[in-house]
């Protein structure tokens, strides 16, 4: 299909989306809203399998079936008390599908042999980097999140109070590994280092907070998921990517400032992965 | 650059859209809403299928990581909006 009708879609789609968000801050058309959301979705996955780029339908067919069929059962039979859980686990494979795209992009181009100067391949790589860090925290730290409410993991904070002062030592380390992967200065090795710096700084960050606090730590990891997916369209310049990445990563914070308000919380404590004061005394 | 420019236009407007769509949100929202909109998060799927449909030609770890991509998504995107959709059906009757 034409490139220029599929962006047209694209933005049908991004539309649908904010209708959606809209509807589902209201009781009344809270249902509708969902409604609208998810037929955004069936637009974008429909118009993208008719792009011009996807040649090989066998293993999209697999997963897109594999990946429905699993949804579908897990949605069913959870639980409607373990629901904060189930938004944990299914945000944490939105993270990791971020952080598989990205990947995707990286050794696609590695593998090409091209070279890391030109200033369009560097943006494309710095943003597969972001989507790299962003989407394997949400991945680890919506694990975290999950164990600790599913009670495999204590429910109380676990850590001590410089605890902010390792997850910034690693925050900077994962920086500085992305900086070298963008300008060519580390390979593949560079970037197995910042998923694994990344999967821990996911895990430091959770640890410390409480099993009472996590919803408002999902709804933060919601947010981080979907700037993941921002990032992840900035590597390909894919506009609905950007727009519905931008709109889960902007509407998610506000509404982890909202429940952090209504559970008499600090959210820079919650962003910094500090003990909340309650549970510190 | 002129199209990332273009590109960080369209982040920067819809940041701000986000912002102001969620303004009062009553409590018995906040979940659906977290759950709503981390199925939109879920968008990251058209980025797998792109991945994942490349061909031989990108080699087969590309693939296997679009083709995991995939089913994570798929996962993120088709739980999310029944779960939504689960959970507003329970309000409706309750109410």
């Amino acid at each position: 299909m034409n490139a220029m009708v599929i962006n047209l879609f694209y933005l049908l789609a991004a539309l649908l989306f904010v209708l959606g968000i809209k509807g589902l801050t209201r009781p009344k058309t809270a249902l509708r809203g969902n409604r609208l959301a998810a037929l955004g979705m069936l637009v974008a996955i429909v118009v993208t399998l008719l792009d011009r780029q996807v040649i090989d339908y066998t293993l999209v067919a697999a997963g897109l079936a594999l990946g429905a069929l699993i949804g579908a059962v897990m949605a069913r039979r959870v639980q409607m008390t373990a629901m904060p859980q189930m938004v944990a686990i299914l945000n944490g494979l939105g993270g990791g599908a971020s952080l598989g795209v990205a990947a995707a992009s990286y050794f696609s181009v590695l593998a090409q042999g091209g070279d890391l100067s030109g200033p369009t391949l560097m943006l494309a790589n710095g943003a597969a980097m972001l989507a790299v860090l962003i989407g394997t925290v949400t991945f680890s730290g919506s694990a975290v999140a999950f164990a600790k409410l599913q009670e495999i993991l204590p429910g109380q904070p676990i850590g001590f109070s410089g605890m902010k002062f390792i997850n910034l030592g690693l925050l900077l380390v994962a920086l500085a590994t992305a900086w070298m992967l963008v300008t060519g200065q580390a390979g593949a090795g560079g970037f197995a280092v910042l998923v694994g710096v990344a999967l821990i700084l996911g895990v430091t960050l959770v640890m410390p907070i409480g099993g009472a606090d996590m919803p408002v730590v999902i709804a933060l990891l919601n947010s981080y998921s979907g700037i993941a997916a921002a990032a992840a369209g900035f590597i390909m310049g894919n506009t609905v990517l950007i727009v519905s990445g931008a709109l889960v990563g902007a509407s998610g914070i506000i509404l982890t400032q909202i429940m952090c308000v209504a559970m008499n919380r600090s959210l820079a404590n919650v962003l910094f992965g500090k003990m909340a004061e309650a549970d510190a005394n | 650059m002129e199209t990332f420019i273009i590109l960080l236009s369209l982040f920067a407007l819809a940041v701000f859209l986000g912002v102001e769509l969620i303004t009062k949100v009553p409590p018995t929202l906040h979940t659906p809403l977290m759950s709503g909109s981390n199925a939109i998060s879920g968008i990251t799927i058209v980025g797998a299928i792109l991945a994942a449909g490349s061909g031989s030609e990108s080699g087969v770890l590309v693939q296997a990581l679009g083709f995991i991509a995939i089913v994570f998504a798929t996962i993120n995107v088709v739980g999310g909006f029944m779960v939504t959709q689960r959970m507003l059906g329970m309000f409706k009757r309750r109410g």
